[in-house]
């Protein structure tokens, strides 16, 4: 085969610098960070949206801009890092981005920072907030299309609420890689069952060596095989399952020195997992039946979300993602069933890419792309816009309603009780128990949500460092996923109890 | 290395406004809150250790600060790292080669008025139970298991209750990998111990040496080949630095040379530096939920403001992968716990292996987790790593089987050098009948 060897050098700086990051996000994930450019606008205590963007200027995100109106004073510096004694009596703006810009030369074009006319990839608020500048914020990311973050933190809880301006298909889902094997025992194509029968056809009379060292791939083809052969079909319950794992592990050899053959432990061990038909993933279905609108239909994503929906529809089966795990055997053998698997996906991709082309705009899409979705068309992720605000009083009815089914009580009550407090810090928790009333009226008889209020209340509007730099950690984190359209954000409120240690996500 | 304690400048009030809001008034769930001005005052007199200036410890020492607490000392034996950097927040290009624990002090106590942070440039293991007597709490941000187990066998160890309630000293242990992480409270023979949890960190399995050797497969196979074997074989530099940049080339241009002979693909030398330094992807943001996380338990064990994780819950684990999911729970204290618990851990084992055989698998084992062994039963020293007298003496006894040294239900005590002073119990448990082979000429 042929191999291009690599050039012979070492990383670069930026790489060494970046190296514990590059290996989640790569290369890709990194050009996004460092294009991006993010608006924070800062208000109340002012101390989350700081800590998440310590978070962000790390890692090398490209610009950052700080909307706030406060002065420093003595209380901030109780709790925000990002400012010393030097700043009292200073724009609390201007000191955060100096001080946060020492983290990181590598993002230090302050002209760029306070220039004006600015196109921003993702504004995160911290509530409270004046309603004048919320919905100047609001209709700023309505009209550019612009996610937005809102957050807020006051004592031991907090919550933070995206918003998306439209559908958000994610392609890099990076899922777990024990869940990713495809290797299509029950449909095999005719050129991995050639390769099966090679190595098993005589495999009464391999010697000791050879009998040890066939790919548990093919071991298990040949016994499946075998299998319907006597039973007429696959094995297809789990009962069934459990009998073929016991079949297999009969055909191994006891009189080896070790009592046993590693790759028929490896093939009994992979009977539940692999022989199974692969079905539609729900997100995946998802993306099928979903009608995208006209401006969304001349997308990369949906050409090509479309091309593998008219593959599945004639094959009844997904691209192959032709990865192939490892597994005992010899060298020259495994290479050669790698390279079975990853011909295999060559080919689907391009029967894929064919259809991609017949679309008007699918000659300008990169090869890449349609390369990337099939291989990882089985974890593709759909977040739909939210259209409408969901119905808080009939989402507390299930919540609470489930609750005695639930292992660990919701969190909503906490959401109500920062909610309540969005453009005001300082309300008592009758002041909190009379705002939730007005959209869920038994809510002062609910002692959940009392003592959320009252816990809210105690706050008076302060942020405790530890809640909000957890916080901030988990709001970067989103913010990370959003820009580098890898990993999968939240849909679409994160509520963190300080208390018990937990966090729930919920779609409102 | 430490420093004269210093009185704390008097600062404004004003400047803990927030703090002092949450710290005087109780809330809903407060249990046993007290406001007087002598529990307020512990806050400012108690000393917490932190182990760890890294990802985690930098923000830890951030966290601390700004919580209330005002003596600090902090532990770490590393230098700066250019590959610190994306994360470390308190060090900067001009710290590369200088203390991770001294650099982090000095800034946290600059931009922290009135906080004194002590730190120490050693190894946790230099420090004796003095030491760590003088603190209240342990906060841990640690990369290794190793010195997880370490510092929790000494805690659980020192604890003399109800005799000296001080000698019981929750330790809070963070931890993180990429987009996850966990963090965890440890009350001290009270609760389940870093010991008692250590199979949910199970090692990753090795790959067998013949594979290595005849039959690589992967590209992390070829990398493995050059380091364990290439270079002990042709010893190009005299020791291995896996941080010098040239002996990184080496073991690379060997791997690639390796998997160009067997057709194999994907040796880079970015993977090439991550299997040698077993290299955990690591980020701020995650850094920040975990260690904040840990504070925030310190914060609430050190206030009474909250309850918080401890005799009930323990555990917290984070996951930001796919959305974001935590899981918290008790996870339950375990009798056969070789550390804190009473009773022997039964061990399944097959009386047929050699003492070497059982050595070397003591490093796998999930439930054990032991590189360096070191064993005795009841009368006998069956092999002691050392001192190298010890081990001349007890070398012969590698080469004989489970069965010819010992009995089946038989007890034996290892000891390692990653535990500290504390001795495993194990009850072997023969898997099947030992059968003697034909002896070789060995003499007994």
């Amino acid at each position: 085969m042929d191999q291009t060897p690599p050039i012979l050098h070492g990383p670069s700086d930026k790489e060494k610098k970046y190296d514990r990051q590059l290996r989640l996000w790569a290369a890709e994930g990194q050009q996004a960070l460092e294009d991006a450019h993010i608006l924070l606008v800062n208000s109340g205590c002012g101390t989350v949206g700081v800590e998440t963007l310590k978070n962000l200027v790390l890692p090398g995100i490209g610009h950052f801009t700080i909307a706030d109106s406060a002065t420093v004073n003595e209380a901030d510096l109780g709790v925000n890092f990002f400012l010393d004694e030097d700043c009292l009596g200073k724009s609390r703006a201007e000191c955060c981005v100096k001080l946060l810009l020492e983290l990181n030369p590598d993002n230090d074009d302050i002209r760029k920072l306070l220039g004006s006319e600015k196109q921003y990839t993702l504004v995160i608020y911290s509530l409270p907030i004046d309603p004048a500048d919320l919905a100047l914020v609001k209709k700023y990311g309505e009209e550019h299309k612009v996610p937005l973050l809102s957050v807020h933190s006051a004592g031991f809880y907090s919550y933070f609420r995206l918003h998306l301006p439209g559908n958000f298909p994610i392609v890099d889902t990076h899922p777990e890689s024990t869940s990713t094997t495809d290797l299509r025992l029950l449909k095999p194509w005719p050129e991995l069952s050639k390769f099966a029968d090679d190595l098993t056809n005589d495999i009464e009379n391999l010697s000791a060596h050879e009998h040890g060292h066939v790919p548990y791939i093919a071991l298990l083809l040949h016994y499946l095989r075998k299998w319907k052969e006597s039973h007429g079909e696959y094995p297809s319950t789990y009962k069934d399952k459990k009998a073929f794992a016991a079949f297999v592990a009969a055909g191994a050899r006891t009189d080896s020195p070790e009592g046993g053959e590693e790759n028929y432990d490896e093939a009994v061990a992979a009977v539940l997992k692999t022989i199974s038909t692969p079905t539609l993933p729900g997100a995946l279905e998802e993306v099928f039946d979903y009608k995208p609108d006209e401006i969304e239909a001349g997308t990369t994503f949906w050409i090509i979300a479309d091309a593998v929906k008219q593959f599945y529809m004639k094959h009844n089966e997904l691209p192959l993602p032709g990865s192939v795990p490892d597994m005992k055997a010899q060298s020259t053998v495994y290479v050669k069933l790698q390279n079975l698997y990853k011909a295999k996906a060559r080919q689907d991709v391009a029967e894929v890419d064919e259809m991609v082309r017949t679309h008007s705009k699918g000659r300008e899409i990169d090869a890449v792309e349609v390369e990337t979705f099939c291989k990882n068309a089985a974890f593709i992720k759909l977040i739909r816009a939210s259209s409408t605000p969901m119905d808080l009083q009939k989402l507390s009815n299930s919540e609470f309603e489930n609750e005695q089914f639930a292992l660990s009580p919701s969190l909503l009550p906490i959401y109500l009780a920062l909610d309540a407090t969005s453009h005001t810090p300082y309300a008592s928790s009758s002041d909190i128990i009379a705002t939730i009333d007005k959209t869920i009226p038994e809510a002062s008889s609910n002692t959940r949500i009392v003592q959320a209020a009252e816990e809210v209340a105690r706050a008076k509007g302060g942020e405790l460092q530890n809640i909000s730099a957890l916080t901030g950690g988990m709001v970067s984190q989103e913010v990370i996923k959003i820009i580098t359209k890898q990993y999968i954000p939240i849909n679409n409120t994160c509520i963190f109890d300080g208390i018990a240690s937990r966090t729930q996500v919920l779609c409102l | 290395m430490s420093q004269p304690i210093t009185v704390a400048p008097p600062t404004s009030s004003s400047r803990w406004t927030y703090l002092d809001q949450i710290r005087k008034v109780p809330g809903p769930f407060s249990e046993d809150h007290d406001n007087s001005e002598d529990a307020l005052a512990r806050l400012e007199t108690m000393s917490v250790l932190v182990i760890g200036a890294g990802g985690l410890g930098c923000e830890i020492l951030k966290d601390l600060a700004l919580s209330g607490f005002k003596k600090i000392h902090v532990i770490d034996m590393d230098t700066i790292d250019v590959s610190n950097l994306n994360r470390q927040f308190l060090f900067r290009q001009a710290d590369v080669g200088k203390s991770k624990a001294e650099v982090a002090a000095r800034f946290v106590e600059k931009r922290v008025k009135g906080v004194s942070i002590t730190p120490h440039n050693c190894k946790i293991q230099d420090k004796d139970e003095d030491f760590y007597m003088q603190f209240t709490a342990v906060v841990c941000g640690l990369d290794s298991i190793e010195a997880r187990r370490w510092i929790n066998a000494t805690l659980v160890g020192m604890v003399d209750y109800p005799d000296n309630p001080e000698s019981l000293k929750p330790l809070i242990d963070g931890g993180t990998e990429g987009f996850k992480g966990q963090s965890r409270v440890v009350i001290p023979t009270m609760t389940s111990c870093i010991e008692c949890q250590l199979d949910m960190h199970a090692p990753r399995a090795a790959v067998p040496l013949c594979t290595l050797a005849t039959i690589p497969r992967q590209p992390e196979h070829c990398i493995e080949w050059a380091h364990i074997m290439a270079w002990e074989q042709e010893k190009p530099f005299p020791k291995l630095d896996n941080d010098d940049p040239e002996h990184i080339t080496w073991l690379y241009k060997k791997a690639l040379a390796r998997a160009r002979d067997f057709n194999i693909t994907g040796v880079t030398y970015s993977l090439t530096q991550g299997v040698v330094k077993n290299i955990i992807p690591a980020i701020a943001s995650t850094n920040a939920i975990i260690a904040a996380s840990c504070c925030n338990e310190a914060f609430k064990i050190a206030t009474n403001s909250n309850p918080g994780l401890g005799l009930e819950d323990n555990y917290m684990m984070y996951s930001g992968n796919e959305g974001i999911y935590t899981y918290t729970f008790k996870h339950e204290q375990k009798d056969d716990c070789p550390v804190c618990g009473t009773i022997a851990r039964n061990m399944e084992i097959d009386p047929n292996w050699t003492l070497q055989e059982l050595i070397e698998s003591m490093a796998a084992r999930p439930e054990a987790q032991l590189k360096k062994p070191s064993i005795s039963s009841g009368s006998k020293t069956l092999f002691f790593q050392s001192p190298e007298s010890l081990m001349l003496k007890t070398r012969p006894n590698l080469e004989k089987r489970i069965g010819e040294l010992l009995e089946n239900g038989e007890e034996i005590a290892v000891s390692d050098p990653s535990l500290g002073s504390v001795d495993f119990k194990f009850r072997l448990r023969f898997s099947k009948p030992y059968a003697p082979a034909p002896k070789h000429g060995v003499t007994e």
